[in-house]
């Protein structure tokens, strides 16, 4: 008992010699050390594991065996994986200028709407809210053919022959990507808005005084402020679009990413072949890959976008 | 729902519990999710405790979307069940993880399960020996719309038996509008759902071919048989007009809705079908080719024991599933879920024979064959490409047909390795 006193006063006499400045350190360290632990063993470790997997032939069911980059060159000699990539950057190519185009200028307008400013601010927001599940399966029924799809309803009332959209190796991703892009706009709409009301107002009406056009001010002022805002907004819906999933498995739950695999992105490849086909090594490897582009990608954005 | 089912099984256990005692030996039995199923295994279960006091079962369930995942993490960690459903098709894989160990000899003789189980059970067998034993199995047949039949001026109650009789029903049957746009099919198209068994296990082998050689592990369909069924299936959109992949969305669905004449579809889909309210349907075999050929595809779920069980529980684990595999089980099995009995004789009774549903589920039983599938996803998928090729992309069923064997030729070599 009394050496537990004594310890205790001991200890208690360490920390009481410490500077403020040392036990801020210490604490923060405390705090800070639970999401670390947390990153390390949930996100860091497995993703290290990743890349060893990726160099070997596990499938599940039978023990693992070195194969080096078999798994690589495998993946690059598939036609499949090529046509995947194909389709992954064109969700990125097309979703990302198209959603934040729209989605600035609809804040641009919204901005200046004063008339029910946050009701329609919020049904912009709703899809952002719901599930993307929920949401592919009714766009699923929309793009059905007559008599139960909405959209070839409304085109053959007009007599416009109706489109195959999901069954059509041409239509299917566009068809796919619309729900995705719509879903997106909400979120997109609240970070511009918030962009433009950062912006001071002064500059504005210095403009003005000055006698500029509303598109020179868009041009000069409102675009080059707003830089920060469409940096984040482009890696963000850029890693988004890259990694797109549940939209694409759930508006084709019967061939998922088909027809033919013509809206199959990447993360479904792996998905396909680790939880149907249970080949995890190579499943691993097709990971990698990913990790790689959506690293590649950000870098290149950040640095293009990045201020002079 | 389910949480009355959990009491049930809770309360189950719990009485049990209290009149075995300490000494019984505690099995577990898994498989995946689904309502009937759960029920009638509780049924089993409490008979099967009732007459061996010494034994107590634990059953476990999973949704079916991560059961193969769950089960194999399970068993490779040594936990798990002793007594676990699987899938046909994945025997080989677990074999190969060393999951489940052949059945005894002296407790399951060969011999007695081949004269006693329809022939299909043979997918269980791996040199000499068995690896698990069905409960029940399930076979395909036509659903018929007897209102759509009706309609047409078919008669509801002499459905097409012949290949022919099927097209030119499915002509009468099918509506369209100004456009020609199919508003109501003759015949439902879904690839993605059983019509890959239909083409692969009945229609080739139709046109005199055979899917594959060598136990399955050759793909064979790549002739003049294959070529033939891929364009009869092809046509029935194409030429004929009767049918549309993709027409609301699932054949099923469309089938449901009253807005498909004829589908085809397992026993499983009664549960579903029995629900429809609309109108009356009837079922009947899968139709013949122009000599009377038939042929049916049956797949089932076995019981296996897990390489887990030992000394004891193995003990207690055979008896088990010599209970769940019994014409008694059997009789159960069918009333709560409504699939057929694995035994011919548990099977095969007049009164079976004779009822209108599985009257014809029955039948297809005795002619059918079982795809020795390596991943029966991807191998699907093979057929799905195949169909949308020609559908889709216009292409000639012939370049079609060969790239399908290609494909699926590597996913069978690649699984055998």
């Amino acid at each position: 008992m009394s050496v537990d006193a004594h310890r205790e006063a001991a200890s208690g006499g360490l920390w009481s010699r410490m500077s403020l400045g040392r036990k801020q350190v210490i604490w923060a360290w405390g705090f800070l050390a639970v999401p670390l632990l947390f990153y390390a063993v949930i996100r860091f470790w497995p993703t290290f594991q990743a890349f060893y997997l990726s160099a070997t032939d596990w499938s599940l069911m039978r023990p693992a065996a070195f194969v080096g980059l078999e798994n690589y060159k495998r993946l690059f000699a598939d036609p499949l994986f090529w046509q995947v990539f194909r389709n992954t950057f064109m969700y990125l190519i097309l979703g990302t200028p198209i959603s934040l185009l729209i989605s600035f200028v609809v804040a641009y307008y919204l901005d200046r709407v004063r008339f029910m400013h946050s009701f329609i601010r919020a049904l912009y927001f709703l899809p952002f809210l719901t599930t993307a599940a929920a949401m592919a399966w009714v766009w699923r029924w929309f793009y059905q053919p007559v008599p139960i799809g909405v959209i070839n309803d409304i085109l053959s009332s007009f007599g416009i022959p109706q489109q195959p959209f999901l069954r059509s190796t041409s239509q299917a991703l566009p068809a796919v990507l619309a729900p995705a892009v719509w879903a997106g706009l909400g979120f997109q709409i609240i970070i511009f808005l918030a962009g433009l009301r950062a912006i001071p107002v002064t500059y504005y009406e210095a403009a003005r005084i000055d006698g500029l056009s509303e598109g020179a001010i868009l041009r000069r002022i409102t675009i080059p402020l707003l830089k920060p805002t469409l940096v984040f907004l482009v890696v963000f819906s850029s890693i988004g679009f890259l990694r797109i999933f549940d939209q694409v498995y759930n508006i084709n739950t019967n061939d998922p990413g088909g027809p033919l695999n013509s809206t199959k992105p990447l993360v479904l490849m792996i998905y396909q072949t680790a939880f149907s086909s249970y080949e995890m090594g190579y499943a691993a490897a097709q990971t990698v890959v990913l990790f790689l582009i959506l690293l590649v990608i950000s870098l290149v954005q950040l640095r293009l976008m990045r201020d002079r | 729902m389910r949480f009355r089912h959990l009491l049930a099984s809770v309360a189950i256990s719990f009485a049990t519990l209290a009149a075995s005692g300490a000494k019984a030996v505690e099995i577990e039995y898994w498989q995946y999710v689904f309502d009937t199923r759960v029920k009638a295994m509780n049924q089993l279960i409490a008979k099967f405790q009732e007459a061996n006091p010494d034994i107590k079962v634990k059953q476990t369930t999973f949704p079916y979307a991560d059961y193969q995942t769950k089960v194999a993490a399970a068993i490779l960690a040594g936990q798990g069940p002793d007594v676990v459903q699987l899938f046909y098709g994945w025997t080989d894989n677990f074999i190969a993880g060393k999951m489940i160990r052949p059945l005894r000899a002296e407790a399951f003789p060969a011999a007695d399960i081949e004269r006693d189980f329809f022939p299909i059970v043979s997918a269980m067998k791996r040199g000499n020996d068995y690896y698990g034993l069905p409960t029940a199995v399930r076979s395909l047949a036509l659903f018929y719309n007897k209102k759509a039949f009706k309609d047409a001026g078919l008669d509801p109650n002499n459905p097409p038996k012949t290949l022919d009789e099927l097209v030119a029903a499915a002509e009468k049957t099918t509506k369209r509008d100004g456009s020609g746009n199919i508003v109501s099919a003759g015949i439902t198209l879904d690839m993605a759902g059983q019509d890959h068994h239909w083409w692969r296990e009945v229609l080739v082998r139709q046109f005199d071919g055979a899917p594959y050689t060598n136990d399955d592990t050759k793909v064979a369909y790549n002739d003049e048989a294959g070529l033939k069924a891929l364009t009869f299936y092809t046509d029935l959109q194409k030429k004929h007009k009767v049918g549309q992949v993709g027409f609301m969305d699932e054949g099923q669905a469309a089938f449901r809705a009253g807005l498909a004449a004829m589908t085809i579809d397992g026993t499983f889909r009664l549960g579903s079908f029995n629900t429809i309210k609309g109108f009356e349907w009837g079922v009947t075999e899968l139709p013949a080719n122009a000599e009377g050929v038939r042929s049916n595809y049956a797949s089932y779920f076995a019981n296996a024991i897990t390489t887990k069980a030992e000394g004891e529980k193995l003990a207690a684990a055979e008896k088990f599933l010599a209970y769940v595999s019994s014409p008694e089980a059997m009789k159960i099995w069918l009333e709560v879920v409504g699939e057929l009995p694995a035994r011919r004789t548990a099977a095969l009774t007049p009164e079976n024979i004779g009822h209108p549903v599985y009257g014809p589920f029955l039948k297809g039983l005795e002619y059918a064959h079982t795809t020795q599938f390596k991943d029966e996803a991807a191998q699907r998928q093979a057929a799905m490409d195949m169909v949308n090729r020609v559908l889709i992309q216009g292409e000639e069923p012939k370049a079609s047909l060969a790239k399908a064997a290609e494909d699926e030729q590597a996913i069978i070599d690649r699984a055998k390795r």
